[in-house]
């Protein structure tokens, strides 16, 4: 008896140990987004944050309200993820689509070990790459070339949680399709995928998420800009490019700025995954409802 | 009535046909991403060349890199990627299987449910904003409570010396917590996948949930937590805006884990656009394609490894 008291002492420390470590594993993400908030408050609360450009440093007497934003960031950010969703989000569903409705193929295998390894290929490697391939021949930095290297980032991710939605979904839906005698395209593209459409948003949104927060791939591709950049062909800022820089300076009005920046990445990162996980329950409920 | 029998076989065949259309459409567009990983890998490959020309596999040990003297060589820069990299491993590893062990456990209560998505956070935050806390928040402080009592206290071991905010031990702090979400999830996806039979007869043998977990499930989960380890493996020696900003930046080798060092992604990251020349830019990408060719073979063999224990767990149940 007293043996068994001691294993099950010691189990349930165990098992209280495994729980520590676990919260012990959360105090980072704690500790980022309070002190991201704290420090990037200040800067966020002033309105002109979002819409102005880059000031220079104002070492070491700045007035009381910076006038300087990080607009430009901001319309570099939304412009090149956009044009990254664009090309990868329709191909990406593609793939995903084929992944999951020919599974068995070989082919079908060694895509999904391609997007697997792709997710993690260094993004500073996707950088260089593009680099090669879109900066060399143009002889000039560009917010396209580095729409497409976020572009080659989001493609695995909107594949594989595209081919996991779609094998959510009931095999007797699509075998309800064949049978009332719908061609094998017009069931994966009429049927499947709009029962699945959830789970696709999902990972789509995911992938912008990702691409939005990425540095690396656009340090040699889209380089940065100074002032508000509207046209593709020219080079272009991107908030994470923002923080990055600016961290690194020593003035104390643009650290300012980069805490600011990078708070409204987080906002922008953590809302996307809190809405996606609520739309992917409700695709897991709604699987299980058909 | 002839013309009836006729069209219905020629019908079929022209579903068919469409079908055979759509089924090739999507394996070519679906073979986008197995062309462009082997698009990096040649494309890198080709802008490499002068270096591998000039250099050959002596670029692998060389410790020199004189942009000036257009001399290079790789190895500190490989030394503090898997310094780092190995590092930030030893620190996730227990705490990333605790995570699992927890999170696989059956039944949904609110704190697993919480832990969860905490987990999955942690793995959503960019890096470059790791990267600006661990410079104005962690490394000040590590350094202050950590490093410099270590180093007074510990006098006699020549790698636990001379602390500095900026180092490859505050990079790889940084590195353990950005890996830490990859580690769980994959381990607890793999314990997950354990015969659940395995579990009831160790439970109905009298086992408690410690010699479960300790004796039964983590044994045959072991080679699928290995290639979630692995997995994390590739993501750390991958990792470049954090580890840039908090590792110093020294293109040595450096002699105590405290001290600033460089990584092949962060020396990329830092003077690939500085970079003029043919041998200098040609130098920085064959560290890159050092380092894609590591992170690829890492990442077949740790998938490779995931899935055959996933698959044999499918195969037993």
């Amino acid at each position: 008896m007293n043996r068994n008291m001691r294993r099950s002492y010691s189990s349930r420390t165990w098992l209280g140990l495994m729980y520590a470590l676990t919260v012990l594993a959360l105090i980072p993400l704690g500790l980022v987004l309070w002190f991201t908030i704290a420090k990037g408050l200040p800067s966020v609360i002033h309105p002109q944050f979002f819409f102005n450009v880059e000031l220079p440093p104002c070492e070491p007497k700045c007035p009381a309200v910076s006038n300087a934003g990080v607009g430009h960031a901001i319309a570099g950010t939304a412009i090149m993820v956009g044009l990254a969703s664009l090309m990868a989000i329709p191909v990406g569903v593609l793939s995903g689509i084929y992944l999951a409705e020919y599974s068995i193929a070989r082919w079908a295998s060694g895509v999904r070990l391609a997007c697997d390894v792709l997710v993690g290929t260094p993004s500073i490697a996707i950088g260089l790459f593009v680099y090669a391939f879109l900066v060399v021949p143009f002889h000039h930095f560009s917010g396209f070339s580095g729409a497409v290297a976020l572009a080659v980032l989001m493609l695995p991710i909107v594949a594989r949680t595209t081919e996991g939605a779609v094998s959510l979904i009931p095999s007797g839906l699509r075998e309800s399709g064949l049978a009332l005698g719908l061609p094998r395209w017009r069931v994966s593209l009429q049927l499947i995928l709009p029962a699945a459409a959830p789970g696709v948003i999902t990972g789509a949104l995911l992938a912008v998420a990702r691409a939005g927060g990425e540095t690396a791939p656009l340090l040699f591709t889209a380089f940065g800009a100074h002032i508000l950049e509207l046209d593709p062909n020219h080079a272009m800022q991107a908030l994470p490019m923002t923080v990055f820089r600016y961290a690194l300076l020593p003035y104390k009005s643009l650290q300012a700025q980069a805490w600011g920046a990078a708070l409204v990445l987080i906002v922008m990162v953590l809302g996307v995954n809190l809405v996606s996980r609520w739309v992917l329950r409700r695709q897991i409920a709604l699987a299980g409802s058909l | 009535m002839a013309a009836a029998v006729e069209t219905k076989p020629s019908a079929a065949i022209a579903a068919q046909r469409v079908h055979d259309g759509f089924r090739t459409a999507v394996s070519v567009v679906a073979s986008a991403s197995p062309a462009i990983l082997v698009l990096i890998v040649l494309t890198l490959l080709q802008q490499a060349q002068p270096a591998l020309h000039q250099f050959g596999v002596g670029f692998l040990w060389g410790t020199d890199w004189n942009p000036v003297a257009d001399n290079f060589g790789a190895l500190p820069a490989i030394f503090g990627t898997v310094a780092t990299s190995f590092i930030a491993l030893a620190l996730a590893i227990p705490v990333g299987v605790a995570v699992a062990l927890v999170l696989a456990e059956q039944g949904q209560t609110t704190l697993r449910g919480l832990l969860g998505t905490g987990i999955e956070l942690l793995a959503a935050i960019p890096s470059v904003v790791y990267g600006i806390w661990a410079l104005y928040v962690l490394a000040p402080w590590v350094y202050e409570h950590i490093e410099v009592p270590i180093s007074d206290h510990v006098t006699f071991i020549g790698w636990l010396s001379d602390p500095a905010v900026r180092g490859l031990f505050n990079a790889a702090l940084v590195l353990a917590v950005m890996i830490l979400p990859t580690l769980s999830a994959i381990s607890r996806d793999v314990i997950r996948a354990v015969p659940r039979g395995l579990k009831e007869n160790a439970i109905a043998l009298g086992a408690t949930w410690w010699e479960t977990n300790w004796r039964v499930i983590l044994p045959s989960a072991r080679a699928g937590i290995f290639g979630a380890v692995i997995l994390a493996l590739g993501r750390a020696l991958g990792e470049t805006i954090a580890v840039t900003m908090v590792i110093g930046n020294q293109y040595v080798i450096p002699h105590s884990i405290f001290q600033p060092a460089y990584t092949l992604a962060s020396v990329i990251a830092n003077e690939f656009t500085e970079a003029t020349g043919t041998l200098y830019p040609a130098a920085l990408v064959e560290l890159g394609l050092v380092l894609i060719l590591v992170t690829l073979v890492v990442n077949v063999f740790a998938l490779i490894l995931v899935r055959s224990t996933s698959r044999e767990a499918r195969l037993t149940a």
